[in-house]
């Protein structure tokens, strides 16, 4: 049973509530400063080309322009991990590359400015297939990238114990785990689709200078230190960047990725002496910005009749396009989940990230591991098949356990401490209806005429929950109130209310009374950002710590008035009282010196932080079932269920709308119909506006249904853990599982669309 | 600007917008027109140009960003407004067009003398029926469209309605589930 809380786990009003329903809610693009110029970007129409000349002469003399650059007029500031794309070169890598950037009074000029560039290509050949671009020969990105490959090595992974990032995974001897196998099996699985994440919000930043060497940007991002920190050693460590924001119209991590705006943004308002606006229009959205990895995965597996795993070897070739902003991340993030998904005692999982000619892959909700995950489940399906084990049983037994351990992104090896999941398992499998629908690989649950029915099953977990360092101030104020200083920004999970919430339960007063600073770096501690999902452990900690540690500074206080020690004192409702003496109590106004005769008031700021931990991890199963009309190809998604255990829930609503979101954010429905469409005889995309790029409509929804289950964790005070951010990733692998079922043939390619559906029946 | 001396009827009216001479139709000189049941008028060359959006006007004129700008081209609904009592995209609008049009936006919906939620608001608020909030605006615009033409809408009809618009944290079972208590609260209780 789960402990019982005032506040924590009962539905309360999102704070920003009010505001998003009435529009109040100010995001980048409503943001007006004084005098703000608006910018734009050229773009380069071909997908790899030198620069050969630029005339910006008309452009800056159309009165209302206020600034025009060109490779020739920017710093040498470069973004990327490493350090690799200047914010405007003289060679354009992609189709919607920047080549110019304009800063003007209205965006009408600005646009009109961009006409008036004249720009002269030479161009090069392209390329976009990761082997291709690995060949000799092939045409070269980067020079600092030979071969087209980009080197591993993250500095923000290392800890002080590890001090480099973990770059494979190579455990034991393959070889012998693969001679104990039953079934070897090998192939190429791809999950290429390049998907977008696609938030409502299109990406965009303001940047102000104040003097030669501070910059204020105002962001919509999802951490405000993650990219000052950043910007910091961008602008080679020479100026002082302070990270505004406000709400984030959506991001599903894709708008950690923004830097290059950010820069652009920066450039110009230097260059013109005055703020300046860039947000990007749907169709730069669509094209110029972060798509899923391409992921592909050359595998090798060994399993046992039991469904043990032997042996897992393979190669994960990862495509990131033109720039690679933090994939190397991405992908240690991806094999550390895999030792999550498979108890397996040989290992020899190496990765390879490639660029090629299209806008970026990168940073995304699944983080790497949703890519690996979708071509990874395939492989060893390919093995349950052929021993017929049941995939849930599979994920049952070897999904991790406590005692067991792994490498993590630190490259060290974590032992976990995590709860076991198979209640979880069991709830869901139940709740799905499992046992009655799984009739065995590639047998369909049901046969309806033309229509025929299957179900699958995806599983994912993610030992990021307790990722990077969090540092809260808590400020006890004498009218009962208490101001949460940290630099946490909404991007839509609810986080800011709920860390108001865990710090009202620590000091047990309202929510309501219970505030949160703006999300501001100059005025916050350090907070690494909301990845992941980390916004409840990690985050959560620090808060917790700093409302804990005002509370022992005000126990100390009252302890002198009440002459008693701060251990036999307890709070509620902003009064305090020696324990079991309901009678001998003094107020918080009390005892931060505020009487009638003479209010002499102090405040109270306690300080927590938060130490990052890999042990545990959170998960999440998806169910889905599948109706496939065998006449026209098309694939209905009829049922999801969810299942996970959180340790405990902090806000009812705000985790059910969080597991719901599987569908949105380039997730399940990437195994049914979304695509970015890459014409690769130019280097265009195809799929450039939202009627083209495709997406679930209200009338198109699923049944879907959240098991959710609460066994106390071993992380704070509460018990528990983050997972909004894996809830897309089970899915895929799922839908591609539930179709092969359905209709008796094993599909290999996302998206499954009509066409490839009647193609695997033989019927075109 | 853009709020001169101009009546409510002369605002509902608008200006003489179909005046032709000699056969040919003469541009207004002035847009007026109703928002959130205030007069405004805009002056063509000022404070509108051809090429506006309704959606730009309401935002960069009008300083209502309570309206939101997502695809910009017809596909998300996030830009969505009540034009005469009818759901339109006002990105699509152009706001020359808008002469005599009654207009309300997100800002509108709240009583403007109390400041009291409209229930719909009121039910989007107890049912969390949005995550990042980007795109409530716009779905919030096309249920009130809907539940003023229809009292009581199905659950299909309400999806129906919200098929234009784009949600993707995927708030929309929240969204249903606010919506469908709005409703069952309005039914006049037998």
């Amino acid at each position: 049973m789960t402990k019982e809380y005032r506040f924590i786990g009962k539905p309360t009003p999102r704070k920003d509530a009010v505001d998003i329903v009435t529009g109040k809610g100010k995001y980048v693009n409503d943001i007006k400063l004084p005098n703000m110029l608006y910018g734009k970007v050229l773009r380069s129409p071909y997908p790899h080309a030198n620069i050969k000349s630029i005339d910006t002469s008309k452009a800056k003399k159309l009165p209302g322009v206020k600034a025009v650059l060109t490779y020739k007029d920017v710093p040498d500031w470069k973004v990327g991990m490493p350090l690799h794309l200047r914010v405007l070169d003289s060679k354009v890598r992609f189709v919607g590359d920047a080549v110019a950037l304009v800063a003007a009074e209205t965006e009408e000029i600005a646009y009109e400015a961009l006409d008036l560039i004249d720009v002269e290509y030479e161009q090069l050949p392209a390329v976009y297939d990761v082997e291709e671009a690995t060949k000799p020969g092939a045409p070269q990105l980067y020079t600092e990238f030979p071969g087209n490959v980009v080197p591993m090595g993250n500095p923000w992974f290392g800890s002080k114990r590890a001090p480099n990032a973990l770059e494979e995974i190579v455990i034991g001897d393959v070889e012998k785990g693969l001679q104990e196998a039953d079934f070897i099996c090998e192939g190429t699985y791809v999950y290429e689709n390049i998907p977008n994440p696609l938030p409502p919000e299109p990406p965009g930043a303001i940047a102000a200078w104040e003097g030669p060497n501070t910059v204020d940007v105002w962001l919509s991002s999802q951490g405000l230190y993650m990219d000052r920190v950043s910007l910091y050693y961008i602008l080679k460590r020479k100026v002082d960047v302070r990270a505004h924001a406000g709400p984030c119209g959506g991001s599903y991590g894709s708008k950690g990725t923004s830097f290059p705006i950010i820069l652009g943004a920066i450039v110009l308002a230097k260059a013109a002496g005055r703020p300046v606006k860039l947000c990007l229009t749907k169709e730069e959205h669509l094209t110029a910005f972060t798509l899923r990895l391409g992921s592909r995965m050359h595998g090798k597996v060994g399993m046992k009749k039991d469904g043990t795993v032997t042996a897992i070897a393979g190669e994960w070739v990862v495509n990131t396009g033109h720039y690679c902003a933090v994939t190397q991340g991405q992908v240690t993030v991806g094999l550390g989940e895999a030792q999550l998904l498979v108890r397996c005692k040989n290992w020899n999982l190496k990765p390879k990230i490639v660029c090629t000619n299209r806008t970026t892959s990168g940073w995304i909700r699944g983080f790497g591991g949703q890519e690996l995950k979708s071509t990874f489940i395939p492989l060893l399906s390919e093995a349950m098949e052929k021993l017929d084990i049941d995939p849930v049983e599979f994920f049952k037994k070897n999904f991790v356990k406590s005692g067991d351990g792994y490498y993590w992104r630190d490259g060290d090896w974590w032992v976990s401490r995590v709860v076991d999941f198979s209640k979880a398992i069991d709830k869901g499998a139940d709740t799905f209806g499992w046992k009655e629908k799984w009739k065995g690989w590639l047998k369909p649950t049901k046969v309806n005429g033309t229509k025929r029915i299957g179900v699958g099953v995806g599983v994912h977990g993610n030992a990021d929950v307790g990722e990077d360092v969090s540092e809260a101030y808590v400020r006890i104020d004498p009218e009962h109130t208490a101001m949460l200083y940290q630099a946490v920004l909404e991007q839509g999970g609810g986080q800011r209310s709920n860390l108001c919430k865990m710090v009202a339960e620590v000091l047990q007063i309202p929510p309501e009374r219970v505030f949160i600073s703006p999300p501001d770096s100059s005025i916050n501690p350090y907070e690494f950002g909301l990845v992941g999902s980390r916004g409840t452990y990690a985050i959560g900690s620090a808060a917790i710590n700093a409302a804990e540690d005002a509370k022992q500074k005000l126990f100390k206080l009252a302890a002198l008035k009440l002459n008693t020690s701060p251990e036999n004192l307890e709070t509620k409702n902003g009064m305090i009282y020696v324990k079991g003496q309901p009678d001998n109590k003094i107020s918080w106004r009390r005892t931060m010196g505020v009487t009638r005769v003479a209010p002499l008031p102090r405040t109270i700021l306690g300080y927590g932080r938060f130490e990052p931990d890999f042990s545990l991890c959170n998960f999440m199963m998806t169910f889905v079932e599948v109706e496939v009309d065998t006449e026209t190809g098309k694939v209905e998604l009829l049922n999801v269920v969810n299942a996970t255990d959180v340790g405990q829930i902090i806000d009812p609503p705000s985790l059910e709308n969080q597991l719901n979101g599987c569908l949105g954010s380039a997730g399940i429905d990437t195994a049914l119909f979304e695509e970015t469409v890459l014409d690769k005889t130019n280097g265009r995309i195809l799929s450039a506006n939202m009627i083209d790029y495709k997406w679930r409509v209200f009338p198109d929804l699923p049944v879907l249904r959240n098991v959710i289950l609460e066994t106390p964790m071993p992380s704070h005070r509460f018990g528990a853990v983050g997972v909004g951010e894996i809830v897309t990733s089970p899915g895929p692998a799922a839908v591609l599982m539930a179709i092969s079922n359905a209709i008796g043939t094993k599909l290999y390619s996302y998206p499954a669309t009509p066409d490839k559906i009647l193609k695997a029946l033989g019927k075109i | 600007m853009a709020k001169k001396m101009v009546t409510e009827k002369e605002a509902l009216e608008g200006s003489v917008t179909r005046k032709e001479e000699k056969g040919v139709v003469v541009p207004p000189t002035t847009i007026k027109l109703m928002v959130n049941g205030e007069p405004r008028e805009l002056m063509v060359g000022k404070d509108v140009y051809p090429w506006h959006t309704l959606a730009y006007t309401l935002r960069e004129t009008l300083d209502l960003t309570g309206t939101k700008i997502g695809c910009d081209h017809g596909a998300c609904g996030a830009c969505t407004v009540i034009m005469d009592g009818k759901p339109i995209l006002s990105c699509l609008t152009l706001t020359v067009e808008c002469d005599g049009k009654n207009i309300k936006t997100i800002e509108g919906l709240a009583d403007p003398k109390t400041g009291a939620l409209d229930p719909l608001q009121q039910a989007f608020v107890d049912h969390t029926a949005f995550q990042c909030g980007f795109c409530t605006p716009g779905i919030i615009m096309s249920t009130k469209a809907l539940l003023d033409e229809n009292s009581s809408p199905t659950e299909k009809d309400v999806k129906q309605a919200l098929a234009g618009h784009y949600c993707r944290c995927i708030s929309h079972y929240h969204v249903l589930e606010a919506v469908m208590t709005a409703v069952e609260k309005r039914r006049p209780s037998e």
